[in-house]
């Protein structure tokens, strides 16, 4: 549903994108990863619209998305989240996750069916669902899922998921990584995860999508991956472990 | 009725009646202070519908000067009804707002640099009116040309309880308009613009669209707050409609009485004008400019220890909690 190719995005004379092409198939929960500053998050913002990419072309669904504005491209039914929260303080949980529902839609609805589509899905990722709850009674771990909120209130199709979970503890991964489940099948949508720690990535996705210093350097299902030697290398120092 | 309701009710009651309470000799003095701090709480409280969102505009006599030298000119020039030439002039400070809104938003120009584009914008309009002399007569200022008596064409009345009335209600139609806007789905946007632009884009808000629609509504009332002004006073003047000394005079009024309440516009505007006449009455016109001079420490004061203003600040003493907009049920 997701075809990237040639995605190049140059900051000055760096190449943080290089050429990188890859496909995303309708339904699947397909792993991005690769080291610190490899450019995932670049990726990431090259397909939600927050950049401009350089060159390359990103079709979805037969639609081109390169150089739309991050709304329209929203309402195409593209949702990020943002990799450190970035939750609209002055709003309360509910209204964060309204006003998601109320604008993002590909659809406009009424205030109150954006509301009450807002108490579903933070009863679904598990936020107290009652209008005067303020962001600021939420730790790590609740505002990365009141970003993931957020982003499913828009009605995606696709989610890009920026949820690198360093700074949760095991028990916290293994929830994130659930929910991610959890919320492909209740919704039916297709989920890019980025994650830099791959031992926590094998267990759900699909299929991965390596990338190292801007460049795609593997792709395949989890196995195939952390066996590649380019992988391997690229991570070196760091353990594979797969559970 | 809910005791604020009724609260409202009976404050809107002794509103309507206070214009036939025996004052003595001192009935007009005190609707002429009546009607000033109506119309420019109500322009307060335009300029507050963007500035509680981070848009701070230093130059909303841009819109005031566009607003009522139209009207006046219109009337004065070809004799236009001000019923055409105040909406006139709305819709040129409509057209000013969207010239300088458009590429301020569109290239994410924000916080100080958008003041001060704003700034230089209310200084252009000044400027321009101090230029076309021919048309304007500069800095002396314009006379309104009388109807020769009580006319509702050219709104002009000798009796000031028309224009108390006149006030009352436009000033009433603001705050209905704040709190409509308070209460919808946009506040809630534009709240998130304010915060975080590139977090609001991605859940689907057109953030340039936002801006400027709330800039031009803005601007739009402030424009007819102006007119009303020049129609009442029946004289305009570069100096006090438009630039930099009456563009601040509404930010000072605004950020004393509390920019995200409904009341604080009036509260401010009428502490600032109890304070201008204060110091009128007591001085005369040996200190002219001292009360701007007030304003500016009072200001300084305030930003510093009572950000969320006079309106602001009570409420939090009180320990009372606006409800959300959420908390109505949905
Ligand atoms: N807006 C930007 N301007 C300049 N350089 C950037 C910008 N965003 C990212 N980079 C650089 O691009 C590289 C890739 O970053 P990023 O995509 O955040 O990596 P990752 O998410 O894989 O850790 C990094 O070297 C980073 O410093
Ligand atoms: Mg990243």
């Amino acid at each position: 549903m997701l075809t990237v190719t040639g995605l190049t995005k140059q900051f000055g004379g760096f190449m943080a994108l290089n050429g990188v092409s890859f496909e995303v198939r309708e339904r699947e929960i397909l792993g991005l990863i690769g080291p610190n500053g490899s450019g995932k998050t670049t990726l990431f913002n090259c397909v939600s619209g927050a950049l401009v990419p350089t060159s390359g072309s990103i079709r979805f669904r037969d639609e081109e998305l390169a150089g739309l504005t991050p709304d329209a491209i929203c309402h195409h039914g593209v949702a990020r989240t943002f990799q450190i929260p970035r939750p609209f303080r002055k709003l309360s949980i509910l209204d964060n996750v309204a006003v998601a529902a109320h604008y993002g839609a590909a659809k406009r609805s009424s205030e109150a069916a954006a509301r009450a589509r807002a108490r579903e899905i933070l009863e679904l990722v598990g936020l107290p669902t009652d209008g005067a709850a303020s962001t600021t009674l939420l730790g790590a771990g609740g505002l990365k899922k009141l970003e993931l909120a957020r982003a499913l209130a828009t009605g995606p199709r696709l989610l890009l998921a920026d949820e690198s979970l360093g700074g949760l503890d095991p028990a916290e991964m293994h929830d994130a990584a659930e929910m991610l489940k959890r919320v492909r099948d209740q919704y039916r949508i297709t989920i890019v995860w980025v994650e830099h720690i791959m031992a926590m990535l094998m267990r759900v996705v699909d299929r991965i999508v390596v990338l190292d210093h801007g460049e795609k350097i593997a792709e395949g299902v989890p196995r195939q991956v952390a066996e590649d030697p380019r992988v391997i290398e690229a991570y070196l120092g760091e353990k594979l472990v797969l559970a | 009725m809910s005791g604020p309701r009724l609260a409202a009710a009976l404050a809107i009651a002794a509103l309507v009646g206070a214009p036939f309470v025996p004052m003595g000799g001192m009935r007009q003095y005190v609707l002429h202070v009546a009607i000033q701090i109506f119309i420019w709480a109500f322009i307060g409280s335009a300029w507050s519908l963007m500035g509680r969102f981070g848009l701070v505009s230093l130059g909303h006599g841009a819109f005031l000067g566009v607003g009522a030298y139209t009207t006046v000119l219109l009337w004065n020039h070809f004799r236009l009804t001000p019923w055409l030439g105040g909406p006139a002039g709305v819709g040129l400070a409509v057209l000013v707002a969207l010239v300088l809104g458009y590429p301020c938003f569109r290239f994410r120009v924000v916080g100080h640099y958008f003041g001060l584009v704003t700034l230089a914008v209310g200084e252009v309009v000044r400027l321009l009116i101090i230029a076309e002399r021919d048309c304007t007569d500069g800095s002396l200022g314009l006379t309104l040309k009388t109807a020769g008596g009580d006319s509702l064409l050219a709104v002009q009345f000798a009796d000031k309880r028309v224009f108390y009335y006149a006030a009352l209600l436009v000033w009433l139609a603001g705050l209905w308009i704040w709190h409509r806007v308070d209460r919808s789905m946009a506040r809630a946007a534009l709240e998130a613009i304010g915060e975080d632009e590139t977090a609001a884009a991605s859940v689907g808000i057109h953030v340039t669209r936002f801006k400027l629609g709330i800039t031009v509504a803005s601007a739009a009332l402030t424009a007819f707050g102006g007119a009303l002004y020049a129609q009442y006073i029946t004289y305009v003047n570069p100096d006090t409609l438009s630039g930099i000394g009456v563009s601040l005079k509404i930010v000072f009024a605004v950020v004393l009485g509390g920019m995200y309440s409904l009341l604080g516009p009036l509260i401010g505007t009428a502490l600032t004008t109890a304070l201008s006449e204060g110091l009128r009455i007591a001085f005369g016109l040996k200190f002219l400019g001292m009360a701007e001079t007030i304003y500016g420490v009072l200001l300084i004061v305030f930003i510093i220890f009572l950000p969320a203003g006079i309106a602001g600040g009570a409420r939090r003493l009180v320990g009372r909690r606006v409800a959300p907009v959420t908390a109505s049920p949905a």
